[in-house]
């Protein structure tokens, strides 16, 4: 409960949070005040925002609306922000707990594969996965996480490597529990809470890079995401740059969100670190 | 000799990371839907079977697997990166024409966000929680948040099209010939939006971990012993605090090496720079998969590189390092 009023004492946490609630709350009405694809043609193309009370953020090359884009874009984003992250976190947690409780040999091959990830620039390595795989919603949310594991996976593996000879570790071994039982219920619930707070600044990058992505149209052309448009903004920017830049601010707000609660609940769980 | 020594090992160990990543991407591509010789078949404008198979076995593409990850690895060992079919010549000698912009590209963005990074750190953490430090620290956080293409197509349409102070893109005015120092200020000419844009987002985390390295540091008791002594304020950041605060900086050039190289990719798009990050992209869109291969070899070389530096560097601000056994 302390944790939570700290949090709260924070204006900065209480305003990343309260733009995050904005972002999922546009996420969420997108089909109620946009019932119609986003991706169809709903008027003259290049309207300028606020000119025209039909699209108030105006139309973009093709005439489609990009406030529906916008809408629906929340959607992309939060999803694939939000299960890339959970698969990366997954398969952070996994590596990082195993190399870190057994060490050893284990701990050697898992650093190895985990070095050989942070060696390869994460953008370079999407590059390849969307090359061979293609690139579907499904293949670039899951692309995104495969490229993001390694520093939770270096996390996990630091916090397990200070908690696996605790007390509490070795009463539970003298007590007969196995390894599995050790790892998952008796260390990984305290060696969560850094973890969780460090999937914040995945989140953060997962969305980034899902956007850098669509940005160069190797991401999923056919749903509404912030970067598609960005990149169709790109051919009209000279004149009509509002089309690129209205995109780019959404995304702004949603990462600098994220970022901001990040940084609010590591603050609140753990209070001597505040203010660095 | 030691920090030689010491750096050198560590390079060493780099060796399997390299093989690993190289035997990673290579089974990773043979994924990929068409090879080599589709993609000259298709650049061709097709062709009969009996033609394609000719063609595979010449580029020992009928092999096992294994075998031609062999045969991979081997020629890599005598540095050759096999030949790519879109641009009609050896991938070595395709990347080495493209990694002059990105390496001048990457070391100015490095030098401006350190730099500033750095600045912007000691003035904060000077002023904590004042109005500079609130000031700097929010810039910090929206510079992080922002994403570099966008930002990059903003200093476009800013600097480019309205105030026409300087060019949209490319690396040099290919439409007058420059020699000597003319060309060089045209090309830093062409290269000031593209460093802004790749540096920002290092900017905001170079000066945030900077801030932080500087609360820590000043308040150890070897900086109280250093005012004790009668020292002024500006003498002990200078000589005492910064070389210790500077440490997590140097560490954090090391491990984001990888990430600016990526990041190198969407600016040099955004710029159209020839640089190698463009070159990934293109060989992402022309499926040219060799080049793609080499590409992935030559940023991971990069990285091991940047990180060898670093090693060098960081024994040099601290003499413990090679004190310890």
């Amino acid at each position: 409960m302390d944790a939570v009023k700290r949090y709260f004492r924070s204006p900065a946490a209480v305003a990343g949070l309260i733009l995050l609630l904005i972002v999922i709350a546009m996420a969420i009405s997108a089909g109620w005040f946009y019932p119609r694809d986003p991706l169809a043609l709903a008027g003259r193309p290049l309207v300028w925002p606020f000119s025209n009370p039909r699209f108030l953020l105006g139309t973009d090359n093709s005439g489609r609306d990009i406030a529906a884009q916008i809408f629906y874009g929340a959607r992309i984003s939060l999803l694939i922000g939000g299960v890339a992250t959970a698969i990366a976190i997954l398969i952070g947690i996994l590596v990082g707990a195993f190399a870190g409780y057994y060490g050893g040999w284990v701990d050697n091959v898992l650093m190895r594969i985990t070095e050989a990830f942070q060696t390869l620039p994460n953008f370079v390595l999407l590059l390849v996965l969307v090359a061979v795989f293609g690139s579907t919603l499904t293949t670039v949310t899951i692309a995104v996480g495969v490229v993001s594991w390694p520093a939770p996976a270096r996390l996990t593996r630091a916090e397990f490597l200070s908690l696996r000879n605790r007390e509490f570790v070795q009463a539970g071994r003298t007590l007969g529990m196995k390894n599995i039982q050790l790892i998952f219920g008796e260390i990984l619930p305290n060696a969560l809470p850094p973890v969780i707070v460090y999937a914040s600044v995945v989140m953060a990058v997962a969305i980034l890079l899902e956007s850098a992505l669509a940005f160069l149209r190797l991401s999923d052309p056919n749903v509404a995401s912030w970067g598609n448009l960005i990149g169709l903004g790109r051919d009209v920017l000279r004149v009509q740059w509002y089309v690129s830049a209205i995109p780019g601010i959404a995304i702004l707000v949603t990462v600098l969100a994220v970022s901001l609660v990040g940084q609010g609940l590591n603050d609140a769980l753990n209070p001597r670190l505040k203010g660095r | 000799m030691r920090i030689l020594s010491l750096a050198g090992r560590r390079l060493a160990a780099s060796i399997p990371t390299l093989i690993l990543i190289l035997i990673g991407v290579f089974l990773l591509l043979q994924f990929a839907p068409g090879d080599t010789v589709d993609a000259m078949m298709a650049q061709m404008g097709g062709g009969d079977a009996a033609t394609a198979k000719e063609l595979r076995k010449f580029y020992g593409l009928d092999l096992s697997i294994p075998a031609q990850l062999g045969n991979y690895l081997w020629r890599l060992v005598r540095l050759d990166l096999g030949f790519s079919s879109i641009y009609g010549k050896p991938v070595a000698s395709v990347i080495l024409e493209r990694l002059p912009p990105t390496i001048l590209l990457m070391t100015a963005s490095l030098s401006f966000a350190f730099f500033f990074g750095l600045v912007f750190g000691v003035i904060a953490a000077r002023g904590v929680n004042r109005w500079p430090d609130t000031l700097i620290s929010t810039l910090g956080l929206i510079f992080y948040a922002t994403p570099s293409f966008w930002f990059g197509l903003m200093a476009i349409v800013v600097f480019s099209v309205y105030l026409q102070w300087l060019p949209p893109g490319g690396f040099e005015d290919i439409g007058v010939v420059r020699t000597g120092i003319w060309r060089a200020l045209d090309i830093a000419s062409h290269l000031v939006l593209p460093t802004l844009t790749l540096g920002l987002i290092f900017l905001a985390i170079y000066l945030r971990i900077m801030r932080a390295s500087m609360l820590e540091v000043l308040n150890l008791d070897y900086v109280r012993t250093a005012r004790a002594k009668g020292l002024d304020e500006t003498h002990v950041v200078t000589r005492h605090v910064l070389r210790n605060a500077l440490l997590p900086m140097v560490t954090l050039i090391g491990l984001q090496a990888g990430t600016m190289l990526g990041g190198s990719v969407v600016v040099e798009s955004v710029f159209s720079l020839p640089g190698l990050g463009r070159l990934a992209y293109e060989s992402v869109v022309q499926r040219d998969l060799n080049t793609l291969l080499g590409i992935v070899f030559v940023s991971a070389l990069l990285v091991i590189t940047v990180n060898f530096i670093v090693d060098l560097i960081y024994a040099r601000l601290d003499p413990r390092i090679t004190a310890e056994g």
